[in-house]
């Protein structure tokens, strides 16, 4: 999970982050170069006395300066593309979890699971139990099976809101009257944090999320826990 | 695998076989991030389905699929507000 020293994005938990950390990491150090590239073409230019004012048809310069910007941009963008096209992939899911925003918790819905339901608020800072994160844990986990490819459905019953876990690479908005589809598949268990990012009233930031991540028959154990009246 | 009839279901029966997941699977005619249209329609279709069945006098087991479906897509409260439109006959869906 996030920390307070933290600069970079939190450990990838699934497959699609993992690619996403990598584009980043390539994007940083093309960003890299051409910064230090362009510092040093700027100091050159400003501690030297030589300039040239008449350059001319300088067609030999003018053509690197446009081909190499391009093959530049084109080696961000297949690797964007690439990653934008896989996020978008849906490998037969085990099982499909419904969420639905609302003023202000998530509810979950498992009906693949007869009527597995439930709200999930947050834990309110003096009820909070030692060690868990303030503002971040709430009543319920959203509880899914370690390695499976999970389908989400995100919509909302009132205002706009935004299911979001960073650690998933996950950001989709809940709309009311429109489900949204997304997938992910955890690839180690644990907890994941994330928050509701789009703001939706008040209390907009006292909604988040967990998903707790455990294996299948944790899992199992859980929803028979959870359907017993 | 376990049968479990409706009237008495012990929970702690109906745990699930490995591979025994099944949910709605992909639907090429749904590509797209938005499923609206996916639930609804097989909403419209399970109940065409038990419609037209019924008239026939067959059974209606073969529409299972359908409800099975839009159980999985379906938001409960959805599911709840059209059940409730169309018996009051207020269901804007062509049945």
């Amino acid at each position: 999970m996030a920390h307070p020293s933290q600069l970079g994005f939190q450990d990838a938990a699934s497959p699609i982050m993992e690619e996403l950390l990598h584009l980043h990491d390539h994007a940083m150090m093309v960003v890299f170069l051409i910064s230090i590239f362009v510092l040093y073409i700027i100091t050159l230019m400003i501690t030297t006395s030589l300039t040239h004012t008449s350059t001319m048809d300088a067609q030999a310069v003018e053509t690197i300066w446009t081909i190499l910007p391009a093959i530049i941009l084109i080696l961000i963008a297949l690797p964007s593309l690439r990653i934008l096209y896989l996020m978008d992939e849906i490998n037969d899911p085990h099982l499909t979890i419904k969420t639905i925003g609302h003023q202000w918790y998530w509810s979950y819905e498992y009906t693949d699971y007869e009527g597995l339901m439930f709200d999930a608020y947050m834990v309110q800072t003096q009820e909070l139990p030692e060690g868990t994160p303030r503002l971040l844990e709430t009543d319920h986990h959203m509880v899914v099976p370690t390695d499976s490819p999970t389908r989400m459905l995100i919509s909302a019953e009132d205002v706009l809101h935004s299911w979001a876990v960073p650690a998933l690479g996950i950001k989709t908005d809940a709309i009311p009257g429109r489900l949204n589809q997304t997938t992910f598949t955890t690839s180690h268990p644990g907890l994941f944090y994330g928050q509701c990012s789009e703001i939706c009233g008040s209390n907009h930031s006292f909604m988040p999320i967990v998903i707790e991540s455990s294996t299948l028959n944790s899992f199992e154990t859980w929803s028979n826990l959870m359907l017993e009246p | 695998m376990q049968n479990f009839s409706a009237a008495s279901v012990n929970f702690s029966q109906t745990r699930k076989q490995k591979g025994e997941y099944t949910t709605a699977p992909f639907d090429p005619r749904f590509p797209n991030t938005n499923q609206t249209r996916n639930c609804y329609q097989n909403y419209l279709d399970y109940h065409r389905c038990t419609k037209a069945l019924a008239a026939k006098g067959k059974d209606t087991k073969l529409c299972d699929w359908y409800r099975r479906v839009f159980t999985s897509l379906c938001p409960v409260s959805w599911v709840k507000r059209w059940d409730e439109q169309r018996e009051q006959g207020t269901f804007a869906g062509k049945i």
